[in-house]
C-alpha cells in the first residue's frame, strides 16, 4: 500500500501543489483497484517517483502521481492516465514507467504499444473518453473514482465533496431533504428497488429518541463488486450520504456492515472515517449545526444471508445472521428493537449527488418509473468486463455490444444472468428490453445489486442453474422449512439432470416446487432462490430436455454425458497431454498417437487446455 | 502451535463486554490464530454473558470461522459466477486431485488448507486462485499446478535447509 502523509501532517503548499489543476502541470493518475493491483499497479507508484525524480531538471511543469481507486476497465490493468490530456494506457507494467515519462510525460509522444486496441474495430485507441467503454457511460457516482486518492479526503472536498453535506445541515430541514429524495425518484439500488425517499419518511416518523442507520455493504450477489470499487475509490462519498440520511431520519449512530472478504475497502473506509471525524464531518456538533452523528464499522463473517436487512441486523447485535418475519419492518423495529433505515452502498453514494445537482435533475435521467443511472458489472464471457455506469432504460443489447464489446473468441451469445442468484437468465430474443426495475421483473430476473453475467453458446444453461442451486442451498441459514429442505430438492433433482439420470415430468416438478419456495419462504433467500432455475426452464427448456430425455449436453459441460477423445490425424505424439493428465488416463509413446482410458479419464479438461494442436475432441456420450 | 489461554484471553477482553461485540472477538481470535480454539469459546461465552450455545452457534454459522486449525498455506479457489463461467470447478478439481483433499479439508501435515469463496469481487481476473492472500488472475489448470509446486518446492528447500 502507498504511504502517503496524514493530511493534517500536510503542508499548505502541498496541498495547494495537490490541488493545482493549472494547464501546465500533469497527473499520472493509477488505478488502485482490486484489480489492477493485481496485475501489479502498487508498484507502478514508486517507479514512476522515482522516475519523475530522476527528470525534475527536465520537468518544467509540476508533476504529480497518485493511486486512485478503480476506474472500472478491469480487464485491461493495469491501467495509467495521464490527466489533463486523458491519454490512457493499459497493461502497463514497472519495466513500461521510464519510457512513458520520457515520452509522453515530457515531450506528449503517444506510445502505441500500450494503447487500448477495440476488440471489434481494431484500432487503437488513444484518449480515455474515447474509449467505448467508457464513451457510452453516465458515470454519476463512479465519475471521482479514477480522478481522486482515496487516501486524501482534501481530494474529495476539492471536487465539491461534502459540501452537499453542507447544504443539508445548514440550509435544509430534514422534511425537506426527504421530498428531495422522494422527488428525484431514487429507488433502493440493493436489489428490491424500494423508493428510498418514502423509507426515510417512515423512519423519521417512528417514535422514539434512538434511530439507527445502517449501510449495507455486505455485497454477496457473486459476479457484483460495484459496492466494493465505490468504498475503495470513493469511501467519503457514501459516508456523506449516510450523514446527510441521519440528518434527515433524526439517527445519531450509523454503521457499515460489511464483507471481510473485501480487505481493501475495509481500510479505505476505516481511513475515510478516521479523516471525516478529524475534519468535523462525524462527531458532536457537525459543522456547528448542532447536530451529533458517528458511524461504526461492523464486519460480515461470510454469510450471503445477512444481505437480508433483518438477519444483517441479528449479525449487527451479535447473534447468528438468521432473518426474522416482517413486518415489523426496520423502520418500526430494527437495530436493538428501535427504529432503523437500511440502505445500500449504491444508494447513500447517490444522495449528496441529488442534493447538489438537484431532484429534478436526477429524475430526469431514466426513464418513467426507474430514474438515475444504474451502476451494472459486467463479467463472464465478456470482451471488455468491468464496471460501467448507465442511464436506467438503456438496453442489454448495448450494454453487452456497445460498451461490453461483445462475446470473445468469437462465440455466440447465449444468455445474460442478472441478479445473481436471486436473479434470472435473459436470453438473446430480449436483448433490446429497456432496462429497468419492472420490465425486468416481467421477464423472470430482477434488477439485484447489478452483476451481469454473460454465458456464451458454450454454457450449460442446466449446470448454470445447478451452479445457483448450489450456491443458495449452501447459504440458506436453514431457519424456515421451505427454503432449507426445498432448494435441497431442487438441487438434488438439477444434479441428477446433470449427471444423466433425468426422469420425464423433472421438469414440472422444478416448476411446481420452485413456486411453493418462493411463496412460502421467510426471506428474500428462499423466495427468490428458485428464479435462475425457474427462469433457464422458461427460456432454455429445450436444454432441460435434451438432458432428460436423449441423456445430451448440448453445450458439452456435463461431465457424466460427454467423452473425451484423440483425432489421430491432429495428434503428433509429443506427450505433453500424457505428462499434464492428473488421472494418467492418457496412453501412448513419443510420436506415436495417444489415446483416453475412458475408465481412467476424470473430463477435466487438462488435456484440451494443453494441448497445442486442437488434437483432443469433446463429444457427447 | 496451540495457543495459552492467556493468549485468547488477551485477544478477547480487548473487546467491550457487550454481547455484540462476540462476533468481533472471534473475528479476532481466528485472525490472530487462524481457527477458534475451543477454549476461546468458553472463555468468549464467559465475558460476553452469552449461553455457550449461542457462541458455538456463532461460531459455526459464520463461514469465516473454523474451529479446525488451519494448514501453513491456504489456498482459496474463487467460485464466484464470473470465475464459474470462465472454468474455476476445473481449477478445484485440479487442487483436490493433487492435494488429495476436498475444498474445505486440510492435508494431514498440516501444510494446506484448500478452500472456495463465493467471489472475492475481482471478476475481471476470473478464474481466481488466493495463495495466502495473494491473488492469481487469469488461472489455467496448468498454473494452478505450477503455483502449487512453487510452494511446495520453498517448504522443501526451507525443511531441508
Amino acid at each position: 500500500m502507498v504511504k502517503l502523509a496524514a493530511p493534517e501532517e500536510m503542508k499548505r503548499e502541498d496541498l495547494e501543489k495537490l490541488h493545482d489543476s493549472s494547464s501546465e502541470s500533469v497527473c499520472i493518475s493509477i488505478c488502485g483497484g482490486t484489480g489492477c493491483r493485481v496485475f501489479g499497479s502498487e508498484d507502478l507508484y514508486e517507479a514512476f517517483r522515482v522516475e519523475i525524480d530522476r527528470h525534475k531538471d527536465d520537468v518544467n511543469h509540476a508533476v504529480q502521481v497518485k493511486t486512485t481507486g478503480c476506474h472500472g476497465f478491469c480487464e485491461q490493468g493495469a491501467l495509467v492516465v495521464i490527466h489533463p490530456s486523458g491519454v490512457m494506457y493499459t497493461g502497463v507494467s514497472k519495466k513500461n514507467v521510464a519510457e512513458i515519462v520520457e515520452k509522453t510525460v515530457l515531450r506528449g509522444e503517444i506510445l502505441e504499444d500500450l494503447l487500448f486496441r477495440d476488440p471489434q474495430s481494431g484500432e487503437s485507441i488513444v484518449h480515455e473518453a474515447d474509449v467505448p467503454f467508457y464513451k457510452h457511460q453516465e458515470r454519476l457516482v463512479l465519475n471521482l473514482n479514477g480522478l481522486i486518492d482515496p487516501f486524501v479526503i482534501e481530494e474529495y472536498i476539492a471536487q465539491d465533496g461534502y459540501s452537499s453535506l453542507q447544504t443539508a445541515l445548514l440550509d435544509m430541514t430534514p422534511v425537506e431533504i426527504i421530498d428531495a429524495i422522494k422527488t428525484s425518484g431514487l429507488r433502493g439500488r440493493g436489489g428490491a428497488g424500494f423508493p428510498t425517499g418514502i423509507k426515510w419518511e417512515l423512519c423519521r416518523q417512528q417514535p422514539g429518541e434512538i434511530k439507527y442507520i445502517i449501510c449495507n455493504a455486505d455485497e454477496g450477489d457473486p459476479g457484483a463488486y460495484m459496492d466494493r470499487s465505490i468504498m475503495e475509490g470513493n469511501p467519503h462519498r457514501v459516508l456523506e450520504g449516510m450523514i446527510i440520511g441521519a440528518y434527515a431520519m433524526g439517527a445519531r449512530q450509523g454503521y457499515v456492515y460489511i464483507r471481510n472478504e473485501y480487505p481493501l475497502a475495509v481500510k479505505h473506509l476505516k481511513q475515510a472515517i478516521a479523516q471525516a471525524r478529524d475534519h468535523g464531518y462525524l462527531g458532536q456538533d457537525i459543522l456547528g449545526s448542532g447536530f451529533d452523528f458517528d458511524i461504526e464499522i461492523r464486519l460480515g463473517s461470510g454469510a450471503f444471508v445477512c444481505g437480508e436487512e433483518t438477519a444483517l441486523m441479528a449479525s449487527i447485535e451479535g447473534r447468528v445472521g438468521e432473518p426474522r418475519p416482517r413486518p415489523p419492518y426496520p423502520a418500526e423495529r430494527g437495530l436493538w428493537g428501535c427504529p432503523t433505515n437500511i440502505n445500500n452502498v449504491k444508494s447513500w453514494a447517490t444522495v449528496p449527488i441529488i442534493l447538489s445537482r438537484g431532484p429534478q435533475w436526477y429524475a430526469s435521467i431514466g426513464t418513467e418509473t426507474s430514474k438515475g443511472t444504474m451502476i451494472f458489472s459486467l463479467v463472464g464471457n465478456i470482451n471488455n468486463t468491468g464496471l460501467v455506469e448507465v442511464p436506467m432504460g438503456i438496453s442489454l443489447r448495448d450494454l453487452i455490444f456497445e460498451i461490453g464489446g461483445g462475446i470473445p473468441n468469437g462465440k455466440g451469445f447465449k444468455a445474460a444472468q442478472i441478479g445473481g442468484p436471486s436473479g434470472g437468465c435473459i436470453p438473446a430474443e430480449h436483448l433490446d428490453v429497456p432496462i429497468d426495475y419492472e420490465s425486468l421483473n416481467s421477464l423472470g430476473a430482477i434488477m439485484g445489486s447489478g452483476g451481469l453475467v454473460i454465458a456464451d453458446e458454450d454454457t450449460c444453461m442446466v449446470d448454470f442453474a445447478r451452479y445457483f442451486m448450489t450456491f443458495t442451498q449452501e447459504e440458506s441459514c436453514g431457519k424456515c422449512v421451505p427454503c432449507r429442505l426445498g432448494t435441497k430438492v431442487m438441487l438434488d433433482k438439477l444434479e441428477q439432470i446433470c449427471a444423466g439420470e433425468g426422469q420425464p415430468g423433472d421438469v414440472e416438478y422444478l416448476v411446481e416446487l420452485g413456486e411453493q419456495i418462493k411463496r412460502a419462504s421467510l426471506c428474500g433467500l428462499g423466495q427468490t432462490a428458485p428464479n435462475p432455475v425457474l427462469s433457464t426452464i422458461r427460456y432454455f427448456q429445450k436444454e432441460y430436455d435434451a438432458h432428460i430425455n436423449e441423456k445430451r449436453c448440448p453445450a458439452l459441460t456435463c461431465k457424466n454425458l460427454i467423452t473425451y477423445a484423440v483425432i489421430p490425424e491432429l495428434c503428433t505424439g509429443c506427450m505433453v497431454c500424457k505428462r499434464n493428465c492428473p488421472s494418467d488416463a492418457i496412453i501412448g509413446e513419443k510420436k506415436e498417437i495417444h489415446t483416453i482410458d475412458p475408465e481412467l479419464c476424470t473430463r477435466c479438461g487438462m488435456c484440451v487446455s494443453v494441448c497445442k494442436f486442437d488434437a483432443i475432441s469433446v463429444t457427447s456420450r | 502451535m496451540y495457543p495459552s489461554i492467556h493468549e485468547i484471553q488477551e485477544v478477547i477482553f480487548k473487546e467491550s463486554s457487550d454481547g455484540s461485540s462476540l462476533i468481533a472477538a472471534l473475528e479476532d481470535i481466528q485472525e490472530r490464530f487462524r481457527y477458534i480454539p475451543p477454549e476461546a469459546l468458553l472463555l468468549a461465552s464467559e465475558r460476553f454473558k452469552v449461553p455457550l450455545s449461542q457462541a458455538f452457534a456463532v461460531a459455526t454459522f459464520y463461514n469465516a470461522f473454523s474451529l479446525i486449525p488451519k494448514g501453513k498455506h491456504c489456498l482459496s479457489v474463487c467460485m464466484g459466477t464470473a470465475c464459474h463461467v470462465r472454468g474455476s470447478p476445473q481449477l478445484l478439481n485440479c487442487l483436490e486431485i493433487n492435494l488429495g483433499i476436498h475444498a474445505g479439508d486440510t492435508t494431514h501435515d498440516r501444510m494446506f488448507t484448500l478452500e472456495t469463496v463465493n467471489c472475492l469481487g475481482a471478476c475481471a481476473l476470473g478464474p481466481i486462485v488466493v495463495s495466502d492472500g495473494n491473488y492469481a488472475g487469469h488461472m489455467t489448470q496448468q498454473k494452478t499446478e505450477s503455483l502449487l509446486r512453487r510452494i511446495q518446492r520453498s517448504e522443501t528447500k526451507e525443511a531441508h535447509g
